[in-house]
């Protein structure tokens, strides 16, 4: 295709207070409808609103993280519109003034500009019930806080675009800003994306709302990415307008437009104050501002010889980074060797089996998995020590992470350790030669797949507990031995 | 029966609670009908108060026993607040106002709700649902808007004290066409948690009374930081009773070249003179002071608090509560049909001019040009009071005008705030006092305008001026 797409993601963050941004009502999700609301909430005639300086302490901490310039005014403003589910028929914003701005996200090798981040409430929800003529409205979402975090159009295909959200999922969560839930909504995104040619301008954006994971981002991009590409290959002109992804259909719809040409009237909130923050206040959030996993992927690649992408995978959640670090602390309490060797072990445990069975059970963090640093730590021991195979590790660590179970015990009550025992290694080898004439022949012929053959006799034999290392190491020497 | 005088009673023990509260049942009873001052009143509702207090009689707030009218914009809990309009018909507030919290706390009765213009928009209580109050100096007159029945009420003894709002002169407007003391405080001295918004940056709650000392009384009820409002200041409300009492020689009155107006009425401007002669005489320093963009303050006010309506009106629309008209089959028709009919006549006006004025293409011109003027406004009044300790100006060019006279013309109406509005713009506190009569027997109001905070110094010279003139003892014989 001769055209490039250009996107910008707004990615809508319910944060984690316990109060909405201007009551005290709870922010509990999946609480009976309307059992969390207040006149203020609810828009009642004379309530006026009172910023939760939770909110805004959340908001500039998110904002710093993401290199934002702070903006030392705090001024919110009203937009207007007329909906069931906003209460006053206004929604207060910011416009002008956002709180942070100019600030970016390393994505892989890419810089993301972030164009800027600003708080505002959330609306109500509404409830069509099926085969009734009316809507319900539940006000529990309504004054939720929210943080709007707006890209600049720097993403340049659907998977970029998912990339970049999953790494600044992965920042807010360092950041414990938000539960990060796209499925309870409190992580929301609406795309914007455009056509052009190389070099040439921007191309007319569309708007595409309705976005509940992760995949419908990437579906919704791929599907109107194409759908504006065939309207301008056939010469035709792509409409400004907003769309709604139908994930069912996996198609983006157009909305009638004339129900959406709003007029906003935006204008400073009168019952607000403006405010000051001061550099003080700016720089002990800053402060507090935990390791970002870009910092911590580099710091691991340091310490502990990680590759880049293993360093990038431990550190893409917070809890794996944490796991990984619980790990490399108590090395050597497990009697393990503080060495890169070990710590690409552990490493390649997170990344491997034990992502593999997050995936399986649709985990989101590795604190979810019944299965602790220390367990982790035992396995690789029990490998490391040659007591078990790493065949046998992932065995045993798929029973455990089911049962919960430390794997020491399992490996102990169920006596599948290896046999390490050199005396009795070397007395089922000495019988695996005598039983099998025709293999030592071609060993001694120089065919080295026959000394395989062998082991794996003496596997058999041992009914897979001995140490395949060793096993071979023991036929070879007795295999020299009769050469001679 | 002042709220003085009462609590003087309870002091002596000749009545308790109880019994002033039947008093007051009884005259409003017999006037209710002759002014309509009154848009919800129950006489339960007033005993049931009075009875409590004479059972828990041990801590007495500073307001124990003495009732108080509210004005129809100050949620109550539990009772109807409609701004007098229809789309509120029937409205009862879960809540109450931080205001009305205080003053159960101080001990006060509440009577019962106060007829105004529809959500204040008005200068003469004609723009109410529910029909006029009538002035009770002359009852072909209006009292005065918005807060016209709280004022009406109080110059005819119905009550020794009501709650009114003022974002452009609907405290003190009234008082002076209803011969009564009202005050504007300073813009954050009292909460608005439970004032319904006109326009949030203008408006402020505020006592009105027979007497400055009463006003003082009431203001000192409820007065004061609330972390409900954000626009509320910490800042100390002084002992107001205690204040008032102070020697007033040497404080510097200035008078406002500007406000030498065409349309002010002769007789108003004869009162206004008479009483710098009586302020001369009592010690203060008179002198000329110039604020400058006065021209402007009506257009600007007529944009900033019309922007602000629009929005703040913007919740009527049917959905939670209020008035929902049954017409329409669409979302878009139910908002059209309820606000409507919901809404009144000038609501409608202020509604669309404030839309208008902050649309897309139109905000620069008005709205934020108003904003920039509005900061104008505001220095001449802090240039002026480098000079001087006190404004002084009519309240009103002229005194109450005829029902109907200026119905039919809104522009005629609006200039009648010219004097009160740019005090809202600055969010400086002003106090209306009686001055004088005309020949008919219609009450005149001037106008005294203080520093930010400086309440006390507007109850001082009031105070000072009031006692020396003795306007405040006249009663209206009411037809």
């Amino acid at each position: 295709m001769t055209y490039v797409p250009v996107i910008g993601l707004e990615v809508h963050l319910q944060l984690a207070t316990r109060s909405k941004i201007f009551c005290g009502c709870a922010t509990t999700f999946g609480a009976a409808a309307n059992s969390q609301v207040c006149p203020v909430c609810l828009g009642f005639p004379g309530v006026l609103p009172v910023l939760n300086r939770k909110v805004l302490a959340l908001g500039i901490r998110t904002a710093l993280a993401l290199g934002c310039r702070i903006e030392p005014t705090i001024v919110f403003h009203r937009k207007n519109y007329f909906y069931p589910d906003l209460p006053k028929d206004f929604q207060i914003s910011q416009y002008d003034l956002p709180l942070g701005r100019s600030g970016s996200v390393e994505v892989g090798e890419r810089r993301i500009r972030v164009h800027r981040v600003h708080l505002e409430e959330d609306a109500g929800k509404l409830i069509h019930k099926e085969g009734e003529d009316a809507s319900l409205v539940d006000f529990n979402r309504s004054g939720m806080p929210l943080l709007e975090i707006v890209s600049e159009p720097d993403l340049a295909s659907p998977e970029e675009a998912q990339a970049y959200l999953k790494t600044l999922k992965a920042i807010l969560q360092y950041l414990e800003v938000s539960d990060c839930d796209m499925e309870k909504g409190s992580l929301r995104c609406d795309t914007n994306v455009s056509l052009r040619r190389p070099s040439e301008e921007l191309g007319t954006k569309v708007e595409v709302k309705n976005l509940n994971s992760f995949k419908s981002v990437g579906r919704a991009l791929t599907h109107e990415i194409e759908r504006q590409g065939k309207l301008l290959e056939a010469g035709e002109k792509v409409a400004q307008e907003t769309r709604l992804f139908d994930d069912a259909r996996g198609i983006t719809l157009g909305m009638r437009s004339k129900e959406y040409a709003h007029d906003y009237r935006y204008f400073p909130e009168p019952d607000l104050v403006p405010f000051s923050l001061t550099e003080k206040e700016i720089e002990v959030i800053r402060e507090e501002l935990p390791e970002l996993p870009a910092a911590k992927a580099k710091r691991f690649a340091a310490s502990f010889g990680l590759t880049p992408a293993d360093a990038r995978g431990v550190t893409a959640s917070r809890a794996a980074a944490d796991y990984f670090e619980a790990c490399v602390k108590a090395v050597a309490g497990a009697g393990l060797r503080p060495e890169p060797g070990t710590f690409k072990a552990i490493a390649n445990w997170i990344l491997g089996e034990i992502a593999r069975v997050m995936n399986e059970r649709n985990l989101e963090e590795i604190t979810a998995l019944q299965f602790s640093p220390g367990h982790l730590l035992e396995l690789v021991q029990l490998v490391d020590s040659g007591k078990i195979s790493h065949k046998m590790a992932k065995e045993v660590f798929a029973e455990v992470v089911k049962s919960g179970e430390s794997p020491a015990r399992h490996v102990q009550a169920r006596n599948l350790a290896q046999v390490t025992d050199a005396g009795r290694i070397r007395e089922s080898a000495q019988a695996v030669i005598q039983e099998n004439p025709g293999a030592v022949e071609d060993f001694k012929k120089g065919k080295p797949r026959a000394l395989m053959f062998l082991v794996g006799q003496l596997m058999r034999r041992t009914q897979g507990s001995a140490s395949p290392a060793l096993a071979q190491e023991t036929l070879r020497e007795l295999l020299k031995e009769n050469k001679r | 029966m002042t709220a003085r005088e009462i609590q003087a009673i309870y002091q002596t023990g000749k009545a308790a609670p109880p019994e002033i509260a039947e008093t007051f049942i009884k005259k409003i009873e017999e006037l209710q009908p002759k002014l309509k001052a009154l848009v919800w009143f129950d006489p339960e509702f007033v005993r049931k108060q009075a009875g409590a207090l004479t059972a828990d009689g041990k801590s007495k707030g500073p307001l124990w026993g003495v009732p108080v009218l509210v004005k129809d914009n100050l949620c109550v809990e539990g009772v109807p607040t409609t701004c007098a309009s229809k789309i509120l018909a029937r409205f009862r507030p879960p809540y109450n106002a931080t205001v009305i919290e205080r003053l159960k706390a101080a001990g006060a009765i509440l009577l019962g709700m106060a007829n105004m213009d529809e959500f204040a928009f008005g200068s003469s209580c004609e723009y109410s649902s529910y029909g006029p109050t009538l002035n009770p100096w002359d009852t072909a007159r209006v009292p005065g808007g918005s807060s016209g029945g709280s004022a009406a009420a109080v110059a005819a003894g119905m009550t020794p004290l009501a709650l009114g709002s003022d974002t452009g002169g609907s405290i003190r407007q009234p008082a002076s066409f209803c011969g009564v003391v009202g005050l504007k405080p300073t813009y954050g001295r009292v909460s608005r948690y439970g004032l319904i918004a006109f326009a949030s940056s203008l408006d402020q709650i505020g006592p009105i009374a027979k007497t400055v000392e009463d006003c003082a009384l009431l203001f000192s009820g409820i007065a004061g930081f609330d972390q409900r409002d954000s626009t509320s200041v910490e800042a100390k409300v002084p002992n107001c009773l205690e204040e008032l009492k102070k020697p007033v020689k040497g404080l510097r009155v200035g008078v406002p070249k500007e406000y030498l107006i065409d349309g002010l009425d002769p007789e108003v401007k004869k009162a206004l003179e008479a009483a710098l002669e009586q302020f001369r005489k009592l010690g203060l320093k008179i002198q000329e002071v110039s604020l400058p963009h006065t021209e402007y303050a009506i257009p600007t006010y007529y944009i900033v608090a019309t922007a602000e309506a629009s929005s703040n009106l913007a919740r009527f629309d049917g959905v939670q509560y209020g008035y929902r008209s049954g017409e329409g089959d669409s979302l878009l028709a139910m908002y059209g049909k309820t606000r409507g009919q919901g809404f009144g006549p000038e609501a409608k006006r202020r509604i669309i001019l404030g839309t208008f004025v902050l649309s897309s293409g139109y905000y620069e011109a008005y709205y934020a040009h108003a904003l920039k003027v509005r900061t104008l406004i505001r220095r001449d009044f802090d240039k002026a009071f480098e000079a001087v300790d006190l404004l002084m100006t009519p309240t009103s060019p002229t005194p109450a005008f005829r029902l109907g006279e200026k119905l039919s013309d809104p522009l005629t109406m609006y200039l009648s705030d010219i004097y009160t509005i740019s005090v809202n713009l600055a969010g400086v506190p002003a106090l209306s006092l009686p001055c004088g009569f005309t020949p008919a027997g219609l009450p005149i109001g001037m106008q005294l305008i203080a520093k930010p905070f400086a309440e006390a110094e507007l109850f001082q010279a009031a105070h000072a001026y009031e006692q020396a003139s003795g306007w405040h003892k006249r009663e209206p014989k009411i037809r």
